[in-house]
Parts: structure tokens; C-alpha cells; sequence
């Protein structure tokens, strides 16, 4: 089954139509990009997906479920997680506490239990603990557990909260810009490293990128949106040499 | 999900190191000692009346500030209406101790056999707490939308509302205010003869500190952090805002409830007039002084704030102009507060042999 099926989806801002008629499918363990130019409606997309905006029209079923209309966190406890734009980590939390607190929907224990220290609250506590040390560990974080992320690298801070996102435990991971910001030897870095999470995490994603090179290095398929609307769909070189896409994004010269 | 982060060991530091008999212990047999002054104090008469009046305030003044801190300084919303929930928890409190275990010219004879209150004292303060986080509940659901400004406005307005409605509840006495918790407070010494308003003073400010400390300190309740930083990564990172804000907005109001009912029986008698803005104005600049996000900056404040009050009492209305004075140099001089966002034991970690307070 798809991971995320979109059908129809149409999105208003008041008069303005910020999306039409969106259809995609994220099958499971692939790479899908979306991308065109600013202000295309690219990450309204992410946010609808997210359950941020309540779309005006269409369906998005995750898994088989309908999603459209739950609460961010309703979505994200479903196995959706994603990083933003520009960073939104918690600052003033310590990088460990980032991750903790990313566990919020599977705390499996409430406010009595925190107050009472139950024997639920002290394994649970502990296996959240214990499961955002190995985390970081993994990702080869371990050694700023105990940073706040404002004293972060900007780099760093953008390997930080994709690992907040992961420990989300997601199936379907949005990425929106992973790239924004990093150099040319830092973004060779984050192409491998976005191939070994897909693997390591077994995790679909589906990215939103402006770097040319990491989508076409990257994604399986991609789908171009202009002012909202689909204006191509298809595999790394069918986007590169279709000519709609050159002309509404990468201009009129041949890439 | 097949893939779990496996096999990396676990470092054994910080948070997860044991910690020993004596930090165990510390705080709790400080809290005995405390209790056990507390109790010589009041049966030697080594203090006058007055200055255990002023260490009640004290207590009373922890358990508002260190409440108002969750709201204002953890979530990092405006809150400025917490004297309203003072005042919720004081009346409620004080109608039914005095209904359950005082004679009473309006209520007639007590429900309940008199000497019963010395239990039932600290239940009639816990229900007037009950009763004011139910309250809180009415200001937390306007917060789903607004923030900042609005919801400071929305607080002040529900404090109003409170007001003009026990001013004009004539049953409770209106705005002549409400009287005979001194007999509630005197059934207790005649039942059992101990200074009992300097005890539980002393005890639900200790409670108050321990159950915030716990809630702020758990996973689930830095979800009220997450909030204050960045509420949209917050919501997006699976945290249930909308829960989240009504168990902090609750608790908060909640134990405001409890400091406004130890006040009313501390002094014996409350009128509406105690807990307008002014009380509210009171609860921000402990809030301030202390240190947004400090539980012990809060109650360093309220400890200092009393003194200050009782200090200027002389100078009357006066006051009014010498304490935002204050406030103001404080503002710039050093506009994170005492403490800031950190505890006492941040700023001296030496503290952390010596205690574990969790």
C-alpha cells in the first residue's frame, strides 16, 4: 500500500488559490522530491500534509487513513514527521531534551504519574532516555547531547532537528529545504546522509529542495508545481529535459 | 518501525547518575526541620504575632508566585489575572469552612462537629484550589487561539468578572467582604493546640514547589517549555498543545486557588477588594524579580518581596510609588530577574552535592 496518496488537493488562502488539484503517491522506501519556484506552494503543501491548514478540497490518506483535518500532533503520533524551513528547534532546550520532548505522543504515561513519580513514569522516563542518547549516538550527535542548540552550528542545528524529527519514529518524513544554507561540501555530506537514514530508519521521504544536484542525486521521482499547479511529474531526467518545467524554473537555458 | 538506533551504550551521566543517601534526604528532613521550627516557633512565642503573620504571607507568596511562574515564565504566556484564582480558591475555602465547622450568623450552626477541622482544613483549602482550576480551565480555552496581548487582556477580564461577581453575591456578603474563619482556624487549636496556619503554610508551599518541580521536570511537562520556545514546532513535534496549556493553565490557577485559601484564613477575613489587579500586579512582579522559568528565583522573590512590603509598610500609599520604582530599576539593571531562566543550583552547582529535589 502507498505510504501517502493525495488526490485532488486544493488549498485557498481567502480568494487566493495557493493549490489546485495536487495527485501524488509516495510509495514505500522511495525518494520523491517536490519542487519550483518560490512561492509555488510548496511548502502549503507540507503544511496541509502536516495538518496544519485544513484543505479546502481533496483527500490525503496516509497509510489508508484519511488525514485531512487532524491536528498536527494527531498526524505526526500517525508516523508523519518533518523538519522546516528555517530551523525550528527549541533553543533554550538542551539538544537531548529536543529529542525527549519530540517523543511527546508516545509518553505513555499523564500529568498524575509525572506528579507521583509511578513506577510507569520512572521505566518510561528512562526508555526515553535511554532511546534519544542512542539516538544521537547514532547520528553521530552524541557529543552535543548537552548543548542548547542556539550555540549550535548552523549545520549542526540542521542535523539536530532531523534527528527531533526521527525520533518522531516516522514513517514518512517531509524534509522542507534540507539544504538551505549548507556549502558545497555540506551538502555532499547531507545526500549520503539523507540515502543512509532512508535505509537505517526505513522511512519514506519526500523533499523539498532548491539544490538542483541533491533532488536530481536524490529523488526517484519528482513533481514540479508552478502557482499551485502541477505543470510536471515523473523520474530525474524526464523533469530535466521537459520543457514546461525549464521554462517556469530553470529558465530558459538548458541545465 | 524495524530499524531502532541499537547497540550504542548508554553514557551514564549527567541526569542518570545515582545520587546518595544524603542528597536524598536533604530536602525532606529540611522540610521537617522547617516544620519542627515552625512548631517551636509558634508555641514559645519566641515571635510575635505580627512576624508570623509575615512568614505566612511568605508562604503564601511562594505558592503564588512559583504558580504564576508555570504560565508566565515556563509556557511564556501573558498571564495577569491570577489574584481571580485567588480569589475563587479563597471563597470557596472559607464558605465551606465556615458552613462545615463554624457557627455562623447567615449559615446557622456548623454541618459538622467543629473539632473535625482539623482534617478537614486542609481538604476545604485543596477543594477551594479544586475549585479554582476549574476556573483556570475557562482562561485556558481562549489561549488555543490567542496569545501575547490578547490573552494578558482576556486574563485581566476574567479577573474582573470574578470580582464583580462575589461583589455581588450577597449571600457571601457582597462587596463587605466575608468573615469567620477564625473560628474554622480556632476549632483546629482547640482540637488539637498547635500553631496550624504557620504548619500549612509552611506545608503547601512545600507541596506547591514539589509538584511543579516534578510537572516541569518530566518529559511530559517540558512539553510546556516546547510551547514557550516554539509553539508550531511544538504542535508539528506530536506535543498536544491544547492539553498541554489546559494542564498548565489549571495547575497553575489550581494552586493560586490554594495560596488565595491559606491567605483568607490567615488573616480571617477577605473582602473582593484583596484580589483585584493590584493582586494580580503583585503575582507578575514576583514573577519578575525572581526569574521567568526559576522555581527556586521565585521563591527568593517572594521571600524578598514580603520583606520589602512589610519594610515599607510606614510609608503607606507611598509605597505604591517606592515598589515600581523598584521594578523599574530592577527592569534595567537586570531585566531577567534575579535568578533568570536558571536555578539556584545553576548558579551555584556546589548545591548539588548536598541535595536532589525532584
Amino acid at each position: 500500500m502507498a505510504v501517502l496518496e493525495i488526490r485532488d488537493l486544493t488549498h485557498y488562502f481567502g480568494g487566493l488559490c495557493a493549490l489546485s488539484h495536487l495527485d501524488i503517491t509516495l510509495e514505500p522506501g522511495t525518494l520523491t522530491g517536490l519542487i519550483g519556484p518560490n512561492g509555488a506552494g510548496k511548502t502549503t503543501v507540507f503544511n496541509l500534509v502536516s495538518g496544519f491548514y485544513r484543505p479546502s478540497r481533496g483527500e490525503i490518506r496516509f497509510a489508508g487513513r484519511n488525514i485531512a483535518g487532524l491536528k498536527p500532533h494527531q498526524v505526526t503520533a500517525l508516523g508523519v514527521a518533518r523538519t522546516f524551513q528555517n530551523i525550528r528547534l527549541w533553543k533554550d532546550l538542551t539538544v537531548l531534551d529536543n529529542i525527549r520532548i519530540a517523543q511527546h505522543h508516545r509518553l505513555g504515561y499523564g500529568f498524575a504519574d509525572a506528579v507521583l513519580r509511578t513506577r510507569r513514569f520512572r521505566r518510561r522516563e528512562a526508555e526515553i532516555d535511554a532511546y534519544a542518547r542512542e539516538l544521537l549516538e547514532v547520528l553521530e550527535l552524541g557529543h552535543v547531547a548537552g548543548e542548547l542548540p542556539k550555540n549550535l552550528p548552523y549545520g549542526l542545528q540542521r542535523k539536530v532537528e532531523l534527528a527531533r524529527a526521527l525520533s518522531v519514529e516516522p514513517k514518512l518524513l517531509l524534509l522542507d529545504e534540507p539544504a538551505a544554507g549548507l556549502n558545497t561540501a555540506d551538502v555532499e555530506e547531507l545526500i549520503r546522509h539523507i540515502r543512509w537514514i532512508r535505509d537505517r530508519f526505513d522511512v519514506t521521504i519526500w523533499m523539498i529542495e532548491h539544490h538542483m544536484d541533491v533532488v536530481m542525486e536524490l529523488c526517484s521521482h519528482i513533481t514540479v508545481i508552478d502557482f499551485g499547479e502541477t505543470i510536471a511529474s515523473g523520474t530525474p531526467e524526464e523533469i530535466r529535459t521537459n520543457p514546461a518545467v525549464i521554462q517556469a524554473y530553470l529558465g530558459d537555458d538548458e541545465i | 518501525m524495524t530499524s531502532q538506533p541499537s547497540s550504542v551504550a548508554v553514557r551514564p551521566d549527567g541526569a542518570a547518575a545515582r545520587s546518595t543517601a544524603f542528597q536524598r534526604w536533604s530536602v525532606p528532613a529540611l522540610t521537617l526541620a522547617g516544620l519542627a521550627v515552625l512548631l517551636w516557633v509558634g508555641q514559645s512565642g519566641a515571635l510575635t504575632k505580627y512576624t508570623q503573620t509575615v512568614i505566612m504571607f511568605m508562604a503564601v507568596n511562594v505558592i503564588v508566585s512559583a504558580s504564576l511562574n508555570l504560565v508566565n515564565g515556563y509556557m511564556g504566556e501573558f498571564s495577569c489575572g491570577h489574584g481571580g484564582f485567588m480569589a475563587v480558591g479563597a471563597y470557596v475555602s472559607s464558605v465551606l469552612g465556615v458552613l462545615l465547622f463554624a457557627k455562623d450568623r447567615v449559615f446557622g450552626p456548623p454541618l459538622l462537629p467543629p473539632e473535625w477541622a482539623l482534617v478537614g482544613f486542609p481538604l476545604i483549602v485543596l477543594v477551594g484550589g479544586v475549585a479554582a482550576a476549574l476556573a483556570g480551565l475557562l482562561v485556558a480555552i481562549p489561549s488555543f487561539r490567542t496569545r501575547g496581548d490578547y490573552l494578558a487582556i482576556i486574563t485581566i477580564a476574567a479577573n474582573y468578572i470574578v470580582i464583580s461577581a462575589v461583589e455581588n453575591l450577597d449571600v457571601i456578603g457582597g462587596s463587605r467582604g466575608f468573615m469567620g474563619m477564625k473560628r474554622v482556624v480556632k476549632a483546629m487549636g482547640r482540637a488539637w493546640d498547635l500553631p496550624w496556619m504557620l504548619l500549612w503554610s509552611f506545608g503547601f508551599a512545600v507541596f506547591t514547589l514539589w509538584i511543579l518541580r516534578r510537572f516541569v521536570y518530566s518529559t511530559y511537562g517540558k512539553g510546556v517549555m516546547a510551547i514557550c520556545q516554539d509553539e508550531v514546532a511544538a504542535e508539528i513535534m506530536s506535543v498536544n498543545t491544547n492539553r498541554m496549556k489546559v494542564a498548565a493553565f489549571m495547575l497553575s490557577s489550581g494552586l493560586a486557588g490554594v495560596a488565595g485559601g491559606l491567605f483568607a484564613h490567615i488573616v480571617g477575613y477577605v473582602n473582593p477588594g484583596s484580589f483585584g489587579i493590584l493582586k494580580s500586579t503583585e503575582a507578575l512582579v514576583m514573577v519578575y524579580l525572581g526569574g521567568m522559568g526559576s522555581l527556586s528565583g521565585s521563591v527568593l522573590s517572594a521571600v524578598l518581596f514580603t520583606l520589602l512590603l512589610e519594610a515599607l509598610r510606614p510609608l503607606q500609599i507611598i509605597k505604591w510609588i517606592v515598589i515600581p520604582l523598584l521594578l523599574i530599576l530592577l527592569m534595567q539593571f537586570r531585566p531577567e530577574g534575579i535568578l533568570g531562566n536558571r536555578e539556584l543550583a545553576d548558579v551555584f552547582p556546589r548545591l548539588r552535592r548536598f541535595f536532589r529535589f525532584k
